[in-house]
């Protein structure tokens, strides 16, 4: 087994050096804010998410959790890709990221889509920490519903 | 490193059980595997352990040669398939010292067993004629502990819920060993029943009964111990323990996954209501009501796990062979030693009593800040294999601070130099998450 295939250099500095880490308050009082917690039954790992947005833009999007390297190191990554973007732009990047980690390490991502994401690629062939990576952006996904942007709440954990 | 092993020629040499441990694992194919390019270092058999050839031999046989259904044929091969099923029963019946053969209930694993409890709790409590010793209510208590595993919580917290009763439980000290400093005032007049764990699957703590057990019998409540870790591990013998109920699983030692026990009391199962209804379990059976079958067939409705139940004699048979105790000091020496060893290891901290005396061959630990599970990943690369989370035991993380720990678990054919192995890889975690 490559190990390094899956704590790639990206990952290991975002965990080490988190982006953007901490629940903010919106800086636009006028900003729609949805949150959302996440947790991983089997592991105890935990993100809470945060989003602001006006509808059209996602002004922030800010986080905090416990658990382990790629958990963590994708909630930064998340941070950095998504705030600031368009929101249809940025359920664009969701979906490629979910794709690429259901990708069973078949898929080869896009770096224009997925920036620093593409170190997660790795990862995807490792079933058992898939849902590691994919926890902050499951919880994105609730937080941006809340926040009235893409689908309703699916699996809502409070 | 310093080991309690007594060297050949010294005169206590000899009045210590011992087997040879290469043979042992000779027994076990899957120990010749390699994982991610090592020989593999299976240090999980807390969450399940491996299973010799003679068990297996034995699955394949009943399959090959005696499958039937049991407890309802005349012809020759129901009747060799209940005889097996029946011996198996007795087997364990005899591994535990039960007073009688009718006290082994066949489950599917501990977690069922200790639902077919509560549920006859809860039933008893809908019966005014029911024994008043399993009828529950609204100011009376159930006493767990905050070092259970969640089978042997859930099922407390429902039934209090269905029943109205209170649910109590004894904390953990620091060291992780039970604090029984409340004993007379958790357990007391109010109490039905008191389910403990005998052998903490995430802190190795054995819990010492004997003072628990006096005053369950004081006050009069029940006692269930859950001994999932403790059967595989050491001699059990359920009159020695005076409990009133043990639950155990056979794929913990050496058998299926499946298979596992509630033994309990004659005089309790048979006052016990039934709690799965269906074929095997009942008595005679009309349209307007049934009667049912008495202890153990009352709790084994349906076609049971024949095959497993078999397996599991197969492997009470290969542990006797070994012998319990020639295992439970084997395990000590290989717990004294990692306690040593994993005491070296810069940044780690054990979670659980750190000497090698009222506790098991489980050590769960935190290394650094580093995440379990990426412990757990590094490892795996190395050919370790350990479990990593919360280990269905998630207040005791709780009491701890932590989210998860990596959990190293030892068995009969684990050996120092897989404990070397696991310290080794260790280090390559620290390396990795410098």
């Amino acid at each position: 087994m490559q190990l390094d295939s899956l704590y790639q250099e990206i990952i290991l500095d975002h965990y080490k050096h988190p982006h953007g880490r901490g629940l903010r308050d919106a800086a636009d009082p006028a900003d729609r804010v949805g949150e959302a917690h996440h947790v991983n039954p089997t592991c105890g790992d935990e993100v809470t998410v945060r989003v602001a947005t006006d509808g059209a833009t996602l002004h922030d999007v800010s986080y905090d959790g416990m658990g382990c390297s790629i958990s963590q190191a994708s909630a930064s990554v998340l941070h950095e890709l998504l705030t600031g973007r368009g929101a249809t732009e940025a359920f664009e990047v969701h979906e490629a990221f979910v794709a690429l980690m259901s990708g069973r390490g078949q898929v080869t991502p896009d770096e224009d889509v997925l920036g620093d994401g593409v170190a997660f690629e790795g990862v995807a062939r490792y079933p058992a920490r898939v849902k590691c990576a994919l926890l902050p952006w499951m919880a994105f996904k609730d937080a941006a519903a809340r926040a009235g942007v893409g689908a309703s709440p699916t699996e809502v954990k409070a | 490193m310093t080991t309690i092993a007594i060297p050949p020629g010294m005169p206590q040499y000899d009045d210590v059980p011992r087997y040879d441990v290469a043979a042992v694992r000779a027994d076990f194919p899957i120990l010749d595997r390699e994982v991610n390019g090592h020989p593999l270092v299976y240090l999980d058999s807390a969450n399940t352990s491996h299973k010799p050839r003679q068990v297996l031999d034995v699955l394949a046989e009943h399959y090959a040669r005696h499958n039937a259904n049991v407890s309802r044929s005349v012809h020759t091969l129901g009747t060799e398939a209940t005889e097996a099923y029946e011996g198996a029963r007795a087997k364990v019946a005899a591994f535990v010292n039960a007073p009688s053969v009718d006290e082994v209930v066949f489950t599917k694993n501990s977690t069922e067993a200790i639902n077919i409890v509560a549920y006859a709790f809860s039933n008893a409590s809908l019966r005014a004629d029911a024994d008043p010793r399993l009828r529950l209510g609204p100011g009376d208590e159930i006493v767990i502990s905050e070092m259970e595993h969640h089978s042997n919580i859930v099922p407390w917290q429902l039934l209090a819920e269905r029943t109205g009763a209170t649910l109590r439980w004894f904390p953990v000290t620091d060291n992780g060993r039970l604090d029984e400093s409340g004993l007379t005032d958790l357990v007391n007049e109010r109490t039905k029943i008191v389910s403990l764990v005998h052998m903490s699957n995430i802190l190795g703590t054995v819990n010492a009964t004997s003072r628990i057990t006096a005053r369950v019998r004081e006050v009069e409540a029940l006692l269930l111990l859950d001994c999932s870790q403790s059967v595989p591990h050491m001699p059990i013998d359920v009159v020695d323990l005076d409990a009133d109920f043990i639950v155990f699983t056979g794929h913990k030692m050496c058998a299926p996954t499946g298979i596992g026990v509630l033994w309990g009391r004659t005089e309790l199962l048979a006052a016990m209501p039934p709690v799965f209804g269906g074929g095997s379990m009942i008595e005679t059976v009309t349209m307007g009501g049934s009667t049912y079958a008495a202890p153990p067939a009352r709790f084994e409705a349906g076609t049971p796990p024949i095959a497993e139940a078999v397996a599991l004699g197969a492997a009470v048979d290969y542990l006797t062979g070994i012998g319990m105790r020639s295992i439970q000091w084997h395990e000590k020496q290989l717990t004294a030693y990692a306690l040593d060893a994993l005491g070296g290891v810069p940044g780690l901290r054990i979670f659980g009593p750190e000497v090698p005396v009222g506790r098991g061959g489980t050590i769960s630990f935190a290394l650094g800040d580093v995440h379990p599970h990426d412990v757990g990943q590094v490892l795996d690369s190395l050919g370790v294999q350990v479990r990593v989370g919360h280990h269905c035991a998630r207040p005791v993380c709780t009491r701890f601070g932590v989210p998860a720990t990596t959990r190293a678990s030892f068995y009969l054919y684990t050996t120092t130099e897989e404990i070397d192995a696991l310290v080794a890889g260790l280090e390559q975690v620290r390396k990795v998450f410098a």
